[in-house]
Order: C-alpha cells, then sequence, then structure tokens
C-alpha cells in the first residue's frame, strides 16, 4: 500500500522539451490555406461559391472565344464564317478572327499615312520612345536635357516629321491683312512683328517701372520672340517632305497625339489655373474659377462638338484651323480645368510654413512659386497628373464622334470593308482593342503606384 | 497705358516706384487682365456675328418653336414628329436624367459591393473584385459601350425568337421586354397605405431616438419599419383586391409573337447598353472610393466600438460607417457628376438622350450651332452646380466638426 502511495506521490518532472510538431495536417498547405481563406464559415464559403460561379461564367467564355476557338490563319473572311455563313467553320463555332487583325494590324496603327511616308510616323514614335524612356526611370542621368529635349526638340521634330512642313499661317486679327494681300503669308509676319513690339514694350515698361535693369529681360524676350519665329518659318518651308495632311492620319497615332499634345497643354495651363485660383487678386480668382468650373461641368463630347463646329465660326474669314487641331483646343482647355484640380490640391497641401518661410527670405511671388512651392506640390501630386493622363487618354476615343480616326475610330471603320465582315468581326476588334487600351492604362497606373511609392519615403509609418 | 501713369513717380522719388507696391502691381494686372478678356469675347462675338452674316445664319432662339419633323424612339412625354424642338430638348434632357439615375443607383450598389469584396477576407472574393477594378476601369467607357452594344446585345436572338427569361419577361436583339404594370381601382389604396407607412415610420423613428436618448433603451427600429413600409401596403392590396373584386396592382406579361413580343414595357438595346457600361464603368471607381473610405476609419474605433460591448452590426453601422461616409462621399459626388455628364458618349449608339437628339440630330437639321451648342452646355452646367450643391450640403451635414 506505502508503496503505490509513493508511486503516486511521485511528481513528473519534463527535464527536456518536446521537440516542436507540425501543425495538425488540416491547417497546413493548400487545405489549411483553403480552409482559412474561403472556407472558414458557412457565409465564406457561400460567398467563395457565389464568386467561382461568377468567375465560372465570365472567363471560360473569353478564353473559349479568344484563344481556343480562334482562327490564327487565313486570308479572308471564309476561315472566319461557318458554313451556313458561307464559309467554312462547322456551325454553332464562335470565336476570335485574329487574321483579320493582323491584315488591319497596319491602319490600326497608322489610319491612312501614306504607304511611303509610314517611316517618319515609325522615327517620331522611336524619337519619343528614346526621350520618355530616360524621362521616366528616376536614376537615369541628365535630366535637365532629356527635358529640355522633350518639351523642345521632340515636338518639333515630331510636327516637321508628321506633317512634312508645308504649313500655311494666316493673320488673326486683320490688321495684317489690310497690309498685305491675303495667302501671300506675309499678313501673319506683319501681325506677329507687331506682337513682338508690344510685348517688348511691355518688358522694357516692367523693367523701368520696378527699376530693373532692362537689358537683360529685353534679350531673353527677344531670343524667345526669334526662336518661335524660326520654328514657325521652318514649319512653313518646303524640306523635301510630301505633306501629308492631318485628315488622313489615323489609329494609334492621332491617339498618342491627342493624348501626349493634350497633356503638354494642359500642365503648364494647369498650373497657371491652379496659381490663379489660390490668388489674392479676386477678379484672377474669379476669372479662374469660372474657367475651371465651366470646363468641369460640361461633358468633353459638348466640348468636342463646340470646337469642330463652333470654334470655325469664332475665327476671322478664311482662317481656318485644321480638324484636328480644333480636337486638340478642346481636349487641351477640357483636361487643363482638370489637371488644375489636381494641382491645387497639391497646392493645399503645402505647409504654411512654407510660404511663410519663402515670405521671410524675401523671394518675390514667382520666385517663391518656381523654388519653393511648386517643385513640391507638383511632387505630391504625380500620381494625380499620370490618373488626368490615364483619363485623358481613354477620352481621346471621344473623337471619333467627331469624325477623327483614332485607334478606336479606325476600328470601328474596318468594319465596312465586306472583305472581312463577318459577325465575329466585331467582336474580335473590340476584345483587341481593349486589351491595347488595357495595356496602355494599366502600365501607367502601374508606374503612378511606383512613383508613389518611391516619393513616400520618409513619410513611412 | 496704367504702365505709362506710374512711370513719372520713378523719376521724382529716385529708386522707388508704385510699381514695387504688390497692391498697385496687382491692380494693374486685373486691370489687363479685363482688357484682355474682353477684347477676346469682343473678338469672337464679332468673328461669328460677321461669319453668321456671310453664311446666311441669323442667330436667335425663336428656331425653337419651329417643327422638329424627325422621330424618337424613346420619349418619355408625348411627343410627336410635328412637336417643336423645345420638345426635342425636354425629351432629351428626360432622357438623359433617367439613363444617368437608374445608373446612379445601379453604380452605386455593384460599387459598394466590389469595393467592400475588395476587403474581404475570402481570398477569391477580394482577387475577383480587385481584377474587377483594374479590367473595368482602364478600358475606355466608349469602347465598354460599344462592346456592350455592338458585343454582346447583338449576339441576342433576332425580333421573331427571344430569351425567355420567366418572371422578367423576354430578351431580344429588340431589346428587353419587361412585364408592365396594370393599375387596377384599388391602387390609390396601396399608394396611401405606402405613404403612412413611410410617414409612421419617420415619426417611429423621431420617437425611438427620444426614448433611447432618455432610457438608454434601443428600439428595434428596423423590423418594425420594414412591417410598417411592406406590411401595410401588402394588407391595403388584398383589402383593395376583395373590395373591387380585381387586384390593384398586377403585372401584364409579353407574349412572343411573328413580329415580335407584344405587349409589355419596351426597354431599347441603347438604353440597356448605355446603362450597363455606364454603371460598371463607374462602379469600378466607386469601389476604390469606398474601400478607401473604409480603410480610412481607423481600427481602433472597431476596438473600442468592441470594448464598449456594441455588436458586429451596431459597430458597422454606428461607427464605422458614419465615418467612412464623411471620406466617401465628395469624390462619389464626382462621380455621380461624372456617370451624368458621360451619358452623353450615348450619341455614339444613338441613344435619344440630350447631346444625341438635341445637339446631335435638331443641330445638323437646322445648322444653328451656336445656339443649340450653348443650352446644351448651359444644361449640363446646371445638373452639375445643382448636384454639387445638394452634395455639397448633404457633406457638410456629415462632416466632421472640429473645434
Amino acid at each position: 500500500m506505502s508503496d503505490i502511495q509513493s508511486q503516486t506521490d511521485l511528481v513528473f518532472v519534463r527535464d527536456e522539451m518536446l521537440s516542436q510538431a507540425s501543425p495538425p495536417h488540416r491547417e497546413r498547405g493548400l487545405v489549411g490555406w483553403l480552409r482559412k481563406n474561403l472556407f472558414s464559415s458557412w457565409s465564406n464559403t457561400l460567398l467563395t461559391l457565389i464568386a467561382l460561379y461568377v468567375i465560372w461564367i465570365v472567363v471560360p467564355p473569353l478564353v473559349d472565344f479568344a484563344l481556343v476557338q480562334a482562327v490564327w490563319s487565313g486570308d479572308s473572311r471564309d476561315v472566319c464564317t461557318t458554313i451556313n455563313q458561307g464559309g467554312i467553320q462547322p456551325n454553332g463555332w464562335f470565336g476570335a478572327c485574329w487574321p483579320y487583325v493582323k491584315d488591319y494590324f497596319a491602319q490600326f496603327i497608322y489610319g491612312r499615312y501614306p504607304l511611303e511616308e509610314r517611316w517618319r510616323v515609325n522615327i517620331v514614335f522611336a524619337l519619343f520612345v528614346i526621350g520618355v524612356v530616360p524621362l521616366l526611370i528616376p536614376t537615369a542621368p541628365f535630366k535637365s536635357m532629356n527635358l529640355i529635349y522633350m518639351a523642345v526638340v521632340f515636338p518639333v521634330a515630331a510636327l516637321l516629321l508628321l506633317t512634312g512642313g508645308h504649313m500655311e499661317f494666316a493673320g488673326m486679327i486683320g490688321i495684317g491683312r489690310e497690309l498685305a494681300p491675303l495667302g501671300s503669308g506675309l499678313d501673319f509676319w506683319i501681325e506677329y512683328a507687331l506682337l513682338t513690339l508690344i510685348v517688348l514694350g511691355i518688358a522694357y515698361a516692367w523693367a523701368r517701372g520696378t527699376g530693373a535693369p532692362a537689358g537683360g529681360l529685353l534679350k531673353l524676350v527677344l531670343t524667345i520672340m526669334l526662336a518661335l519665329a524660326a520654328v514657325i518659318f521652318v514649319l512653313s518651308l518646303d524640306l523635301g517632305l510630301e505633306f501629308v495632311p492631318t485628315s488622313i492620319w489615323g489609329g494609334l497615332l492621332v491617339t498618342l497625339v491627342i493624348a501626349i499634345t493634350g497633356i503638354a497643354a494642359s500642365l503648364p495651363l494647369g498650373i497657371v489655373l491652379a496659381l490663379g485660383r489660390r490668388s489674392d487678386m479676386p477678379i484672377v480668382r474669379f476669372v479662374c474659377v469660372v474657367f475651371i468650373e465651366f470646363w468641369r461641368g460640361v461633358p468633353l463630347i459638348t466640348v468636342l462638338f463646340m470646337s469642330s463646329v463652333m470654334l470655325p465660326l469664332f475665327l476671322p474669314e478664311g482662317v481656318s484651323f485644321d480638324k484636328l487641331l480644333r480636337a486638340l483646343i478642346g481636349v487641351a482647355l477640357f483636361s487643363a480645368a482638370y489637371m488644375a484640380e489636381v494641382i491645387r490640391g497639391g497646392l493645399q497641401a503645402i505647409p504654411k510654413g512654407q510660404y511663410e518661410g519663402a515670405d521671410a527670405v524675401g523671394l518675390a511671388y514667382w520666385q517663391k512659386m518656381r523654388l519653393i512651392i511648386l517643385p513640391q506640390a507638383l511632387t505630391l501630386v504625380i500620381p494625380g497628373i499620370v490618373n488626368t493622363f490615364i483619363g485623358l487618354f481613354k477620352d481621346t476615343t471621344l473623337v471619333l464622334i467627331i469624325g477623327l480616326f483614332d485607334f478606336l475610330g479606325q476600328i470601328q471603320s474596318s468594319f465596312t470593308d465586306p472583305s472581312w465582315s463577318t459577325p465575329v468581326q466585331a467582336t474580335t476588334a473590340y476584345f483587341f482593342a481593349a486589351c491595347v487600351y488595357w495595356i496602355f492604362c494599366f502600365s501607367m497606373s502601374r508606374y503612378s503606384i511606383f512613383t508613389e511609392n518611391r516619393l513616400r519615403t520618409g513619410h513611412a509609418r | 497705358m496704367a504702365v505709362q501713369d506710374v512711370l513719372p513717380s520713378r523719376k521724382g522719388s529716385s529708386g522707388f516706384s508704385a510699381l514695387n507696391d504688390q497692391r498697385v502691381r496687382g491692380a494693374i494686372f486685373q486691370v489687363l487682365l479685363i482688357v484682355a478678356i474682353v477684347s477676346f469675347a469682343w473678338w469672337i462675338i464679332h468673328n461669328t456675328a460677321a461669319n453668321l452674316r456671310a453664311q446666311g445664319i441669323g442667330f436667335g432662339f425663336g428656331i425653337l418653336r419651329d417643327s422638329a419633323g424627325f422621330q424618337i424612339n424613346q420619349t418619355l412625354i408625348d411627343y410627336q414628329e410635328t412637336s417643336s424642338y423645345v420638345r426635342v430638348y425636354f425629351v432629351g434632357l428626360l432622357n438623359t436624367l433617367l439613363v444617368s439615375f437608374i445608373g446612379v443607383i445601379l453604380a452605386t450598389i455593384i460599387g459598394f459591393i466590389v469595393g467592400i469584396s475588395r476587403l474581404s477576407k475570402n481570398w477569391v472574393v477580394a482577387r475577383a473584385a480587385y481584377v474587377y477594378i483594374e479590367v473595368l476601369r482602364n478600358i475606355p467607357l466608349l469602347l465598354q459601350i460599344f462592346i456592350w452594344y455592338f458585343a454582346v446585345l447583338r449576339l441576342l436572338p433576332a425580333k421573331r425568337d427571344a430569351i425567355d427569361l420567366g418572371p422578367f419577361g423576354l430578351l431580344n436583339i429588340a431589346g428587353w421586354y419587361a412585364p408592365s404594370p396594370v393599375l387596377g381601382r384599388g391602387f390609390a389604396l396601396v399608394v396611401a397605405a405606402l405613404v403612412i407607412g413611410i410617414v409612421a415610420t419617420f415619426v417611429l423613428r423621431a420617437w425611438a431616438r427620444r426614448r433611447q436618448m432618455a432610457t438608454g433603451e434601443i428600439f428595434p427600429l428596423f423590423r418594425v419599419a420594414l412591417a410598417l413600409i411592406v406590411g401595410l401596403p401588402l394588407i391595403a392590396y388584398f383589402v383593395a383586391g376583395f373590395t373591387f373584386a380585381n387586384p390593384p396592382f398586377s403585372l401584364e406579361y409579353p407574349t412572343p409573337g411573328n413580329f415580335g413580343p407584344r405587349g409589355g414595357l419596351r426597354v431599347f438595346p441603347e438604353f440597356i447598353g448605355l446603362l450597363m457600361a455606364l454603371s460598371f464603368y463607374t462602379a469600378s471607381f466607386i469601389a476604390e472610393i469606398v474601400r478607401a473610405g473604409i480603410l480610412a476609419v481607423p481600427n481602433g474605433q472597431t476596438e473600442a466600438s468592441y470594448s464598449l460591448g456594441l455588436r458586429p452590426g451596431h459597430t458597422l453601422r454606428l461607427v464605422v460607417i458614419p465615418q467612412a461616409m464623411r471620406v466617401i462621399i465628395p469624390p462619389l459626388t464626382s462621380q455621380y457628376l461624372n456617370l451624368t455628364k458621360n451619358s452623353s458618349l450615348a450619341v455614339a449608339i444613338a441613344y435619344p438622350d440630350l447631346v444625341s437628339v438635341f445637339a446631335g440630330t435638331a443641330l445638323n437639321q437646322t445648322g444653328r450651332a451656336v445656339e443649340f451648342i450653348l443650352i446644351t452646355m448651359a444644361t449640363y452646367l446646371t445638373i452639375s452646380l445643382v448636384t454639387s450643391l445638394f452634395m455639397n450640403w448633404y457633406n457638410r451635414s456629415v462632416a466632421l466638426v472640429e473645434r
């Protein structure tokens, strides 16, 4: 008895640790993951099943259409039609017709741009890539050179290459027309000279008024006006390039021209408007508010209608703007208003101390903005600017409504060709267009996120 | 000229100039701005007048009283070919408002579902919502309208055969034939019951709130309100049905026929296509707004609410959502406005909205670009301003009041 007693009195003391055991089978691996993330409760299971059902009704038909059933080669509509429709496919067949896209690919890119001149478009694309890729890589060297290239060299070169020069400029006010015969081109130069004189006069008066030395300012103004005149002169020359009117441009070329010009024009205009909206001067503020709210309050399509049917009425007789240029003006003004609001957000995010600090060291308004405020504000809103750009890029499709052939417009117009007209044509083309637009927009939004993360250093919480 | 005036003062007091005074500079600059704008406006008006005269087109809004002479398929108000352009305007405006209104509701519902799904702990649900957002918002809206209209709705069966949607009517290439409501004699009674139910709910809510303030007891408002708003009309429905021997409200179903379905309420494919594209596209933006709004509420709020003993449902309704709404409402407003403005893309598939019939067909007929475009723009501007005024008012009522 006591023996038993002494045995039960023994206290068990573990003197070594148990080795770590792996978690139960049901908690591990795929099964455990599924249980935890998808089937943790009956409601969760229901959600999973609903989501899987939605995926099931959307994804397999798309894959089936675009890849499985799709036709990959052929040279006429026969390969993309069923027997009932007069083709070779079995009845009930429904798949993408890729040979049609392949056949039309060049048109989707260039529109009706003449075949033998397409090298010019290619060079412009190449020049753009050469300029924009290093601009987008934060660590690439020579940023300021790069900026000058993109802001000055590229636009002039692109304009020259795409149109081929031969541009006609006309006076706008009527003073030039009094002095020179219409169509001689002289009327424009007379008005340009007058404008230069007026600008020089204002600069001189300003310099005298503020007591600053006038020489440097005058020289700067004169240089800018002369450089501009040189560019305009070169554009009106015959450089041996065939003139290609914008009416036969099309496809991705037009989409990119509108999007890039739109962003390039709307950024400076947006900055000015945003500064104006936050100005102390009541009239300036009022004008900017009205301008911004007007463009933001109307749909882009009415703006495009306005630029296509009303703008010609606004101009003096005999002066006509190219259709593409008119659309560009509409797009630029429209996106400038949106850009202004994005930049205003950035300006508002700059602490008041920065403004006061700049004032305290005695900087003038433009110095303060250029050196202290705008660099910070613009850096803050880069994601917003990219978003506006994505919106603008998507909105370029609207120009097809006023009869310009952008990428989508070119696709739309290809439907009229009887040699490829099949029941699957529209679906194939739209699928292709959706993929192209998606790749552009999605990569831009990824880039915006990348910049956002890169610039957030130091504020990480 | 103003610059010239102040020049002599510089010579007088050496080194000092009024131009160095910021207020003077501001005044000069603003005067210059006004002069520039006025002369620009004068230049445009002058040119326009000259151009219109040269083309032999007059200016004036009298033309709006002329007969339009074209047909419009979907009209919410009475419209004939002989009706005036004013009527065309209202037909277009109402169609715009209709598609925007339904679009806003649909986009909000889809957007909230997708936005909340994006935050779900369920991996498949969250991923599916993410893919939805990234795909839909990176494809141009116009292309999506084309896809819905030309690539989806065009694949529906021909006019004579239709897909039977059961209780939802019939669907074919000519549109959706929904069951149409037929009102009986007792319908007024049902409406009256509904109104009484709604009014009673409001009174009850005020009472319940006062009682909760006084005693701390929570009244099961939702269930009672449901009974009042749904139950009361339901009782009225049966009472009216027995009294007048025919149902106060019934549905007339379309029947398939050789020349397409007959009866029912026809919804045009243009409307469906535009509505689908607008709602699904805008929903992808709303989803991101909702997600950001919910993420903006600190987790501590939820934890504090739990530690006070609130149930998850109450926590969500009383603590998280009111705070998230503050972040959500301003961008949500701009999405509503965007949807309304984007409905103008209807012109691409000939849904008879304001731009399509008024700034499109009517403008082309009359050639009066200036008047028609100005009226259209002014209309959209008014819609935008009214919406933002209303939403700003609502936003102020829910905004965080600090000190």
